[in-house]
């Protein structure tokens, strides 16, 4: 079992559901983030106040797989989120100790899906 | 010159005013919350820039003595146009209150558009847009419908308090604009969700208590006509709140309070042109059916054609201002107005085909003039933010500014 942790434009997040869909992985955690890596942050002016770099709104994902879905996804994302550009995002693989369903108090990997 | 009237029309014109604020919240609640200052920016930006421009030139291009078509240009920085009434317009109150009180009708107008095209739009190109939809496509339709001489009001069209000249006149550059700058990125796939509906309601209460200002304020008079057309306002408007709220009801199964929304300020569009003509039972047919109409456009057909007419400007107030131009024609009565004429249920047709005509002459007058202009700053300055733009929102890249931070 892992864990994988994409970080990816806003703007692409529907994309990325939509080919995922496709790879058959359904389940997974959306957060709103901020954040910057390599890309520079925006520019914001308050009352002629300059603010530089600020951290760029992006958006996070959660998705505990099975170690068969682990390419599929990882292709499914950049499929949906790659652009070549600054500030596509990235993806991190975890490894994932142990997936507990709560409702049926299934254990490892049945309880992913 | 009477001080009730006086007084009446100044606080009606501070009405309006509010309106276009009010037009921001409804529109700013729709849109995503990347783009909610870009939307509230260009109302603003178009409160200042109208204004300016409406005592330059603009309110004498609109109503000074010219030709059928247009407006001169001796009233230019409201020269001549002094305290005293001018009894074309109004005997009673001063020739600068009504100056003002159109004003504000000047600057919603083109404001109504921006729904069409919100979330996509360059900004430096919607300043431009709006200077000369002002001057060659509103100053024109004002002063066909309302100036001395206009061919519109010499045909005996009738239009109270502006469903030709601000609603189907906006509604259509409204259909133009969105056809012409292209979808939203995706809109096609997930239609983006408005982003706070509290704000739409907000929206719409200022709008219909300006709309107070803007129909009962038309009379130009604190009288029974005044009375008449407060009350058809109110009672259209809540006529359409309910009427849309059913149909959702009975097509979706739950009401939505976006859709009364929707529904109050179609109903509001609708009875516009109708307010100083026609009774109260004329008032709730046209409510109630304004929502049917408008649903159909932004609901059924707008999905089915495809274009992005984003927060449904021309849905609700071209198809809503149609329908109370055709409707003043159906049930304008002479008893609620000698001034005005009886509608076809009242035993004259001819009203109906008078207000026929000029819905069509609007129609297209304001498609061509509208696309001209369109495909002219487009050419040169380009309409459209480019895609990566509008990925991060008009407000970060129009604006440099943001509405909602996440951390403090």
């Amino acid at each position: 079992m892992k864990m994988i942790v994409a970080i990816i434009q806003p703007s692409k997040l529907d994309d990325v559901r939509d080919e995922l869909y496709k790879a058959e992985v359904n389940l997974m955690t959306v957060t709103e983030v901020l954040g910057h890596g390599r890309q520079k942050g925006v520019t914001e002016i308050y009352r002629g106040a300059r603010e530089m770099g600020n951290l760029l709104r992006k958006v996070r994902l959660e998705i505990a797989v099975n170690d068969s879905f682990v390419e599929p996804t990882v292709r499914a994302i950049i499929k949906a989120a790659k652009t070549g550009e600054t500030g596509d995002g990235k993806i991190f693989i975890l490894p994932l100790d142990q997936t507990i369903r709560i409702r049926t108090e299934e254990r490892g990997s049945i309880a992913i899906g | 010159m009477n001080s009730g009237d006086t007084a009446w029309v100044l606080i009606c014109t501070a009405l309006v005013m509010l309106m276009t604020p009010g037009l921001a919240f409804f529109y700013g609640g729709m849109v995503r919350r990347k783009n909610v200052l870009s939307v509230l920016m260009q109302c603003f930006f178009v409160l200042c820039l109208v204004s300016v421009l409406w005592v330059v030139y603009g309110y004498s291009l609109a109503f000074a003595p010219g030709n059928g078509f247009i407006g001169g240009l001796q009233w230019s920085m409201l020269n001549g146009v002094g305290l005293e009434p001018y009894a074309d317009y109004s005997a009673t109150i001063p020739h600068q209150v009504f100056m003002i009180f159109q004003a504000m009708f000047a600057v919603i107008t083109p404001a109504l558009i921006l729904g069409a095209f919100a979330e996509r739009m360059k900004f430096s190109s919607f300043v431009v847009f709006i200077i000369l939809w002002l001057t060659l496509v509103y100053a024109p339709v004002c002063h066909w419908v309302w100036g001395m001489g206009g061919f519109l009001r010499n045909m005996g069209a009738l239009d109270f308090a502006g469903g030709t000249v601000v609603h189907i006149n906006a509604g259509i550059a409204a259909l133009v604009t969105a056809l012409m700058i292209g979808p939203r990125k995706n809109a096609e796939k997930h239609i983006p969700s408005p982003h706070n509906l509290p704000f739409v309601a907000l929206g719409t209460a200022l709008l219909w208590f300006g709309w107070f200002g803007f129909n009962a304020g038309s009379s130009l008079a604190a009288n029974g006509l005044a009375a008449n057309a407060f009350v058809v306002t109110n009672t259209a408007a809540a006529a359409a709140g309910l009427s849309w709220a059913a149909i959702e009801w009975f097509r979706n199964g739950k009401p939505t309070l976006f859709g009364i929304c929707s529904g109050a300020v179609a109903g509001l569009v609708a009875i516009t042109p109708a307010a100083g003509f026609v009774n109260v039972s004329g008032a709730l047919i046209i409510g109630l059916l304004v929502s049917a109409f408008c649903y159909l456009a932004a609901a059924v057909i707008k999905p089915k054609l495809g274009y992005d007419d984003a927060l449904d400007a021309f849905g609700v107030h071209c198809i809503g201002g149609i329908w109370g131009a055709l409707a003043t024609g159906l049930f304008a009565s002479k008893l609620v107005n000698s001034a005005g004429n009886d509608g076809l249920f009242y035993g004259n047709p001819e009203l109906f085909i008078i207000q026929a005509k000029a819905v069509g002459v609007t129609i297209i007058y304001s498609l061509v003039v509208t696309a001209v202009l369109f495909k002219v700053i487009d050419l040169l300055m380009g309409m459209r933010v480019t895609t990566k733009e509008e990925d991060i929102g008009l407000d970060l890249t129009q604006h440099h500014e943001r509405a909602y931070t996440m951390l403090e």
